[in-house]
């Protein structure tokens, strides 16, 4: 099958999406009023509640939630067939990730601009506030593992990334300093900015940089792994607009740039699907599709993160309730349509169904590394670049995102150890917090599994962790349609649909660390398990609560 | 006018990415600002809280502009009542 049937079909169902479900759900379930005083203009600050501009929200909220996890996700469970993933990824944007996000939006700007953490704790109670504290961190300390190891591989299997890959540093350093200092109009940085970042990928492309076979004891992934927990910290530390927000703006760029060069080689060079539909002969020790597949795709699908996004800032700046369908379920569907480019990557990047077999020998085997060689020979017969040029790029891409989540979650994560050292009447200073954090993660990483092959073990974790924050949101946002007697079923749903697929996965997860022996993430996976159940309780207490009509919202912190 | 036009697009279009550069860290440079504000703070009410400021002739004069932000900031630096006798703003 051709790989255009697969794209077109699979854009023109978001699309349909968009105009018709996320238009239902707009005028009969949140009911949005064009004349309804958002809180952008209510508190308007100057600082974090400004009334901005719908299609510049949607940029935003578009690129701070579509990362590396989108491509991750979708590239490891191509392994039960693009069939599975495919539909998942579609229908999960379509009646999940849309609603979700969308939903996330209007609840927070229903109630003052107000954080999903902050709902919890005024919808739900104060039992779950702290429950989504530890699902925070949980997923924090995860997602910096998993990145690391993400990025790791990339720099050892695409030795031609590390140029442009640490290059990208410093041109963020000089793109900060102009617009700051020099006062440089945006529009030329940016031109400058991309055309220097193509020019380290192309200088990249023909000067590989291999680390030694062993340095310390370790091999050169370890290496890696360590070097980019030293970046972090030290990035993290840094003034944001010294580093992170250059770094962001550009890689903001770069996502639009790169999902048009995408999509555009796809219909040009109209590659075959080679990989099976549905997978009957999956390595050995891969896990059931079901319920592996609705954790191992998460970003892309339906994500909690975005929760947070869409309620921590891009809620303080909706001009227009309205604008919430287009930055919501918007910002969704660009999602959906990263994952469904990772999936044409995987599946038809290769020449011959034993290529990609060769590429997916094992559960977690396959992953960004094939976005990269699939996305590579797509490049090539689109555009006629040199051979592994576009796997030089695509790396760098995927690398980017990965890094600038790394700064950001270590930075948050400090922010978390600080508060608490505080609850426990300690004043822990940024560098003690950072290294704890970098600590944490380095446990996780290497203790996971050795040489630092844990970070792509506990990546169905980190779906579950994301899962249920994303429960979180759903309860959220049932109760409050339940408690103005409108129907909940399309958030409700949901809801129950991913927390029975999380628990599933959990249980799964379990039995097979027990297997291998592998305590750390037993324990991880008992702790997530414990809060999956809490998740569920609390949420059928709050809706059933919600339905008597007994108990307003409680007015906390 | 084409080029008048041609200008105000640029300009749009520039002014565009602007907002999109800044908007996403307007909190963090506010809390630097605040920050540096507190510092700035103590250093002009050094001396009252009891620490030698070798520049409090010049200082001084800043106290009445600054009392307004005083409240805020004493609670901000985590006292629940103001630490000068002389001042009580709550």
């Amino acid at each position: 099958m051709s790989a255009i049937t697969l794209l077109l079909a699979g854009l023109g169902m978001i699309i349909a999406g968009y105009l018709f479900y996320s238009k239902f759900i707009a005028e009969r379930i949140y009911r949005l009023d064009p004349d309804f005083r958002t809180p952008a203009h209510e508190f308007r600050d100057g600082v974090d509640f400004v009334p901005t501009n719908k299609y510049i929200l949607w940029g935003h909220h578009f690129t701070s939630v579509a990362g590396a996890a989108p491509i991750v996700g979708p590239a490891i469970a191509v392994i039960w067939g693009w069939g599975p993933a495919f539909a998942w990824v579609i229908f999960g944007t379509i009646f999940f990730a849309g609603v979700h996000d969308f939903g996330a939006l209007w609840a927070s700007v229903r109630n003052k601009g107000k954080s999903i953490g902050t709902l919890t704790g005024n919808v739900i109670g104060a039992r779950a506030r702290n429950l989504f504290l530890v699902v925070i961190f949980l997923l924090l300390l995860m997602v910096n593992a998993a990145f690391a190891v993400v990025i790791a591989n990339l720099l050892v299997s695409t030795p031609t990334a590390v140029i442009p890959t640490w290059g990208a540093i410093l041109v963020a350093l000089v793109i900060g300093q102009m617009i700051y200092r020099y006062k440089m109009s945006l529009l030329w940085t940016s031109i400058i900015g991309v055309v220097a970042l193509y020019a380290l990928i192309f200088i990249g492309n023909s000067a590989p940089i291999v680390l030694p076979e062993t340095m310390f004891g370790l091999p050169p992934r370890s290496q890696w792994i360590l070097l980019l927990f030293i970046y972090a910290s030290i990035a993290s530390i840094l003034p944001v607009w010294v580093l992170l927000q250059p770094r962001d703006y550009i890689n903001g760029l770069q996502l639009f740039l790169g999902l048009g060069l995408l999509y555009v080689a796809v219909l040009i060079a109209a590659p075959d699907v080679v990989a099976p539909a549905f997978n009957d002969n999956v390595p050995a020790g891969t896990p059931s599709l079901i319920p592996l597949l609705f954790v191992t795709i998460a970003c892309g699908a339906i994500s909690g993160f975005h929760g947070l996004v869409a309620s921590g800032t891009t809620s303080k700046q909706l001009d227009k309730e309205t604008d919430a369908r287009i930055v919501g379920y918007g910002g969704a569907v660009g999602e959906g349509m990263l994952a469904l480019a990772a999936i044409l990557c995987t599946t038809a990047g290769f020449a011959t169904l034993v290529d990609w077999e060769t590429m997916y020998s094992r559960f977690g085997a396959g992953g960004v590394v094939a976005f990269v060689r699939g996305g590579d020979a797509i490049l090539m017969a689109g555009y006629g670049v040199p051979e592994q040029l576009g796997a030089t790029m695509l790396a760098t891409m995927a690398i980017l995102f990965a890094a600038t989540t790394m700064d950001t979650g270590l930075r948050l994560q400090r922010y978390v150890i600080q508060e608490a050292a505080e609850l426990g009447g300690f004043r822990v200073n940024v560098v003690v917090s950072t290294l704890v954090a970098v600590g944490c993660c380095l446990a996780l990483a290497f203790g996971a599994g050795a040489d630092g092959a844990g970070g792509m073990i506990i990546w169905p974790l980190f779906g579950t962790t994301n899962q249920l924050l994303a429960g979180l949101t759903l309860s959220i946002v049932s109760v409050m349609l339940i408690r103005q007697g409108r129907p909940a079923w399309f958030t409700a749903l949901p809801l129950a649909f991913l927390l029975t697929m999380s628990v599933y996965a959990l249980l799964v997860q379990l039995g097979q660390f027990y297997q291998q022996k592998n305590w750390l993430l037993l324990v991880m996976d008992i702790i997530i398990l414990i809060a999956a159940l809490w998740v569920a309780l609390e949420a059928a207490i709050a809706m059933s609560r919600g339905a008597k009509g007994k108990v307003p919202v409680q007015q906390r912190g | 006018m084409g080029e008048d036009r041609r200008d105000s697009l640029f300009k749009q279009l520039s002014d565009g990415l602007r907002e999109y550069y800044v908007s996403p860290y307007r909190r963090s440079f506010a809390r630097l600002k605040r920050d540096e504000e507190d510092l700035f703070m103590l250093l002009v009410f050094a001396e009252t809280l009891g620490v030698p400021n070798p520049a409090s002739w010049y200082t001084m004069e800043l106290m009445p502009v600054l009392y307004e932000r005083f409240h805020d900031w004493h609670r901000r630096m985590g006292m629940e009542h103001s630490p000068l006798d002389h001042l009580r703003c709550c």
